[in-house]
């Protein structure tokens, strides 16, 4: 039960003057129920390959296994393959179209050729996960806030009970609250029924401390593939690509090299404070002042 | 899929046609149009044909490229060779059943299947050479004496180019609702009528409020920068004609001049 991406290219408009090699040869192996940060730069190819995984777009070469099962077989049922890979698109609000929030949601079940109570029975179910209140039922998802209209539609996805989830930046444009708000239930999400969630972004803060794995992209190639801590350590080559660490690990490298031996791989404020009062209290011969 | 139509797009090079006044090339394909209308014989086809073939060449855009457009339009072509090849009244040269078919309106389906295609190619050269900004200007600037009778030339333009420059936005939109409804389930491609236009609910209703919005934003952030209208106003890139622009319209002379003495003399 894995997604293994073998040798995959893709190029757009392939002989015009907008020719562009948007995935250079990517190989990747996607476990069940891993949490995966998906990081790049604009254009560094992270949509494309979300969009692959799931078979909206078509690679020009390479394979992609779901399950063990290659998804460009001629007799593969894609239909079923996007009942299991859910996709949020970015800015999934730009996709409601029914008249009301409960009968969005209801779209995708309904698709899935499922029975009247079991498609309601989901979208009570996906409203609860992203934490809409059930008063929202009947009113029209044009009325509602940037927030509110994103969970909407997240809870569109979730209805159709997705192995994998993949959520292209889901958080952008929200205020900060919103933001962890969405986050926050996304790792909950993710604890509570152990999908495979797969989260693109292009801020490392936002993700660093929720995911397991880190794959960093950019133009179109894997540039990093690890745990955020080892894909952290690299911070001066993230730069380079259009990136950056979080802001704690430069606090910790910058303490370092000043000459207090603290331990560089925290990547949460929290993680960080940890890290500098146990060396504090060990004690390294510098003065506490309090003032 | 959506990306293929290629009708009414901009194809970045720098042969010497993308580096004409967008005045030339408006009057020139206005002209090729006009007089494909005159042409009497097929000298004059061959005539203009050979023209458009220099065109082309001279454009540096690939053929292909310039061909694919056509299929967009390939339906209404066939339609319309159909109809001049099955009514057109006059001698017959074959029939089968209750078809029909004349002399006459083979004739007429060869010869109104060549118009059609010369004028879509010769108009798509335009669009693949000029900017959609250049377009504009240049229509503007065309335009400029029907101020004085109270057309507002300005304005005109402006929703033109705001038209053209939203095609393409429109278009990736479309894409992009399709792709996030396919990924919900939703099947744009089989069952019957009635159900696929139904199925173009999730993408429709979407699609439109993104256009408003779309068009909301583009107002407020016109009048913030105090857009109101084209009095007084300049341009940063005003244009004025060259050389080569001169020599341009002798060459459209002449291809005019030459498509009179074929319909006179051959």
């Amino acid at each position: 039960m894995s997604i293994i991406i073998d040798k995959l290219n893709y190029i757009y408009s392939t002989g015009t003057a907008y020719e562009k090699h948007a995935l250079k040869n990517i190989n990747l192996v996607i476990n069940d129920g891993e949490f995966i940060g998906l990081i790049g730069h604009t254009g560094s190819g992270k949509s494309t390959l979300t969009q692959h995984l799931n078979g909206l777009m078509k690679g020009t070469s390479g394979d992609i296994y779901y399950n063990g099962e290659n998804i460009y077989d001629k007799n593969y049922n894609m239909k079923s393959l996007r009942n299991k890979v859910g996709l949020v698109f970015q800015y999934p609000e730009h996709q409601l179209f029914e008249t009301t929030v409960f009968k969005d949601i209801c779209f995708g079940p309904r698709n899935q050729g499922l029975d009247e109570l079991q498609i309601e029975l989901r979208a009570y179910e996906a409203m609860k996960m992203v934490g809409l209140d059930n008063d929202l039922l009947d009113a029209s998802p044009f009325e509602l806030s940037g927030g509110q209209k994103r969970r909407v539609a997240i809870a569109g996805v979730l209805a159709m009970k997705p192995e994998v989830l993949i959520l292209d930046e889901p958080t952008a444009g929200l205020d900060p609250k919103g933001r962890d708000e969405i986050l926050d239930q996304i790792a909950y999400l993710h604890k509570e029924s152990n999908i495979t969630v797969i989260l693109v972004s292009h801020s490392m803060e936002d993700v660093a401390r929720y995911v397991d794995r880190l794959i960093v992209m950019n133009k179109g190639e894997i540039a990093f593939n690890d745990t955020p801590q080892k894909v952290f350590a690299n911070y001066k080559e993230l730069e380079a690509i259009g990136l950056a660490a979080p802001q704690v690990t430069y606090v910790m490298n910058e303490l370092k090299i000043r000459g207090i031996p603290v331990k560089t791989t925290p990547i949460t404020v929290e993680e960080a404070k940890e890290e500098i009062l146990r060396v504090l209290k060990k004690g390294t011969g510098l003065e506490i002042r309090n003032d | 899929m959506i990306r293929d139509i290629t009708i009414g797009q901009y194809y970045p090079s720098n042969s010497i046609l993308h580096k004409l006044d967008p005045r030339v090339k408006l009057v020139g394909t206005i002209l090729y149009i006009v007089f494909l209308f005159f042409i009497q014989n097929y000298y004059g086809y061959i005539f203009a044909a050979v023209f458009l073939g220099l065109i082309i060449t001279l454009s540096k855009v690939p053929v292909k490229f310039i061909l694919r457009g056509l299929k967009a339009v390939l339906f209404l072509l066939l339609f319309m060779v159909a109809f001049n090849l099955f009514f057109t009244p006059g001698n017959e040269a074959f029939s089968f059943g209750f078809i029909r078919v004349t002399w006459e309106g083979i004739e007429s389906a060869i010869l109104m299947g060549l118009r059609l295609i010369f004028l879509l190619l010769g108009s798509s050269i335009m669009t693949f050479t000029t900017t959609p900004n250049q377009l504009t200007d240049g229509l503007e600037k065309l335009m400029g004496p029907l101020k004085k009778i109270k057309v507002p030339v300005h304005e005109i333009s402006m929703m033109m180019s705001i038209a053209l420059r939203f095609i393409p936005i429109l278009m990736e939109e479309t894409d992009k609702i399709m792709k996030a409804q396919m990924a919900r389930g939703a099947d744009f491609e089989s069952g019957g009528l009635i159900k696929r236009a139904k199925s173009l609910i999730p993408l429709l209703v979407p699609l439109f409020v993104s256009a408003f919005r779309r068009a909301n934003d583009l107002a407020m952030a016109m009048e913030a920068r105090c857009y109101r209208g084209g009095e007084g106003r300049t341009k940063m890139k005003p244009l004025k004609y060259a050389g080569k622009d001169m020599l341009a319209y002798l060459i459209l002379i002449m291809y005019v001049a030459g498509i009179i003495a074929i319909n006179k003399y051959l």
